[in-house]
């Protein structure tokens, strides 16, 4: 934890101070704080970006970008191609860290904890034990569909064959892949189709139970059925876990999404509840993309 | 009659402009044909003249005889089995050391321009005359090392020699792996090592035991650097047995001992008046190929094996 940050000091670590700390807009003025959902209780922020900015050497990619990430509600990133988006959601689980000359500034800050993710003192392998990530494209590894699966426990230090096997079939069945899967367990993962692969991908990431789940255009190179059932299983599992969604196709991002972010040129231009988005955007940008008027 | 929907194109003389790139078509055609053939012909009369003379000459006793001056008494015991074992010493030691060093610099090393002048360097090491490597081991194993003119001199040299093979293939191999499967296992929480160890390395075995096994094939068939270094070219022993029937079983002994290998064997054969020698070393060149081509064989087959798993 960093304490120069105030935000960190606004949240202990103790999980019941927590729940005190909802996004109200008084303590968390900015435009990003998650507002309360229609119908629903409030949800608990599971995450506070706080004036991130991001930089490929000298690009500067995502320009003071701030947004609260409401728990166990499903987060959607649209905007045009090169907005920033994915580079916005690579954050999240450092994976910008693998490559040299990128730099990060400002925070993201991981409830219960409060911890700022993208601190230098912060292990970006931690972080990933955390934070999950689906790739836009399946890449299920040259191996079986079991090991697949199994890869993030044994990486976690699992040992016991018994623990494994059940972990592994509640990822499948959690990644809506096991009734397909289970008799072919041991067979290889590519020869599965392409939906069932990304399924996998699920699978794979959500066997070491993470905190959030982060997808990057999920159904980007699938079919229409295979992306509904991916739609479809986006809704169930944010009842377990919170989810933010990278999307290009913006009748998805309504399908799917509680909130919904607006981004355009490395910028949050518009944050909110995704009904009030999509029927009554306040900024002009905003309705300009989402009538399909550039993009 | 197809003149009417061709004029509609707006573009005069199509049909001429076509016959004619056809023609250019064929013209290739024919000359790729020739090219190939030029090396396919003189490939096959090098084959079929080494088999008239050698053929007659394999036998078992030309297998298990030690050379002679009696030509038809004369065998290739000693040069296979010193091939046999100075290759063993070179695939334990160039293997390890370039697949590590070509991991450490595809997936360790920060990419600058101190990297890149490695990498030109190791391409140019590819290209250095054996022979160099020869006085080089002379200076180094025999005289500073005092390894003396011994296999384990000979397998040294022949892994420097094909090092910089092994560190190209292995990074071309490892090269070939997607990002994005990094990225997954990255993105589960694993380490660099474990990212390496799980997946890069079993990924690119396939392309990485090809690349060994082609490079032994060529170490295979040199004999300059080994003439450098004192490979003795008649020898009536054969080196310690790597086996033994008393504990502790497997020696070490022939590491040290004097050797020579089939190319010298030839050499040495085909530098005689007597024509009957010639006629051996024709027979050890058939042999040497024939080492050389289930080599190759063996790489095509790995690599088979690897890729059949692996689509990306």
């Amino acid at each position: 934890m960093n304490a120069e940050q105030p935000s960190v000091a606004d949240h202990p670590s103790s999980a019941a101070r927590y729940e005190e700390h909802p996004p109200t807009p008084g303590k968390k003025p900015k435009t990003g704080a998650a507002p309360r959902a229609p119908g629903q209780e409030q949800p608990k922020l599971k995450a506070q970006v706080n004036g991130l900015d991001f930089y490929y050497g000298d690009v500067h990619a995502l320009k003071h970008v701030t947004l609260g990430i409401a728990e166990k509600r499903v987060t959607a990133l649209i905007g045009p191609s090169g907005c920033g988006k994915t580079t916005y959601l690579r954050c999240f689980n450092r994976m910008h860290d693998l490559y040299p000359g990128n730099r990060y500034q400002g925070e993201i800050l991981l409830y219960p904890d409060g911890v700022n993710i993208l601190d230098r003192k912060v292990d970006p392998i931690e972080v990933r034990m955390r934070i999950s990530m689906v790739f836009q494209k399946p890449n299920p590894f040259p191996k079986s569909i079991y090991e697949n699966v199994a890869y993030g426990l044994r990486v976690r230090g699992l040992k016991n064959r018994r623990e494994i096997d059940d972990k592994v079939e509640q990822a499948l069945r959690g990644a809506a892949l096991w009734d397909e899967a289970k008799d072919r367990l041991h067979g290889l993962a590519f020869n599965l189709s392409g939906g069932q692969q990304q399924r996998l991908c699920i699978a794979r990431a959500l066997a070491t139970d993470p905190e959030i789940l982060l997808f990057d255009e999920p159904t980007s190179a699938l079919d229409p059925i295979a992306t509904a059932r991916i739609e479809e299983l986006i809704a169930e599992l944010k009842e377990h876990v919170t989810i933010i969604i990278v999307t290009h196709n913006m009748q998805q991002a309504a399908r799917v999404s509680d909130y919904t972010a607006f981004m355009y040129l490395g910028e949050m231009v518009e944050f909110g509840e995704t009904d009030a988005i999509f029927t009554n955007p306040k900024k002009q940008q905003t309705e300009d993309y989402i009538t399909g008027r550039y993009g | 009659m197809d003149d009417v929907t061709l004029s509609r194109t707006g573009f005069p003389n199509v049909k001429t402009l076509i016959a004619r790139q056809k023609a250019l078509d064929g013209l290739f055609a024919l000359a790729g044909l020739l090219a190939m053939l030029v090396g396919l012909v003189t490939l096959a009369a090098l084959i079929v003249d080494l088999a008239i003379d050698g053929v007659p000459r394999l036998s078992w006793d030309f297998f298990t005889n030690f050379p002679s001056r009696f030509p038809e008494r004369a065998g290739i015991l000693s040069a296979w089995v010193g091939t046999s074992l100075v290759m063993l010493v070179t695939a334990f030691s160039a293997v390890p050391l370039g697949v590590a060093a070509g991991i450490y610099l595809e997936e360790y090393a920060p990419k600058n321009w101190l990297t890149d002048l490695i990498e030109i360097n190791i391409a140019n090491l590819a290209g250095v005359p054996s022979i160099v490597y020869g006085l080089m081991a002379l200076g180094l194993f025999v005289y500073q090392f005092n390894f003396g003119q011994s296999i384990l001199t000979a397998g040294l040299t022949l892994a420097l020699l094909i090092l910089p093979m092994v560190i190209i293939a292995t990074r071309e191999a490892v090269r070939a792996i997607p990002s994005n499967i990094r990225e997954a296992s990255y993105a589960v929480g694993a380490t660099k090592w474990q990212t390496v160890r799980n997946h890069v390395l079993p990924y690119s075995m396939g392309g990485i035991l090809t690349g060994m096994i082609i490079s032994l094939s060529r170490a295979i068939g040199e004999s300059a650097p080994l003439i450098t270094i004192g490979a003795l070219t008649f020898i009536a022993f054969l080196p310690h047995a790597p086996v033994q029937a008393t504990p502790p079983y497997i020696s070490f002994e022939w590491l040290s001992d004097p050797f020579t290998v089939m190319p010298i064997q030839m050499f040495n054969w085909v530098s005689r008046p007597q024509a009957a020698f010639h006629l051996n070393a024709a027979a050890a060149g058939l042999v040497l190929m024939l080492m050389t081509l289930v080599m190759n064989g063996l790489a095509i087959y790995i690599r088979y094996r690897f890729r059949k798993r692996i689509k990306w």
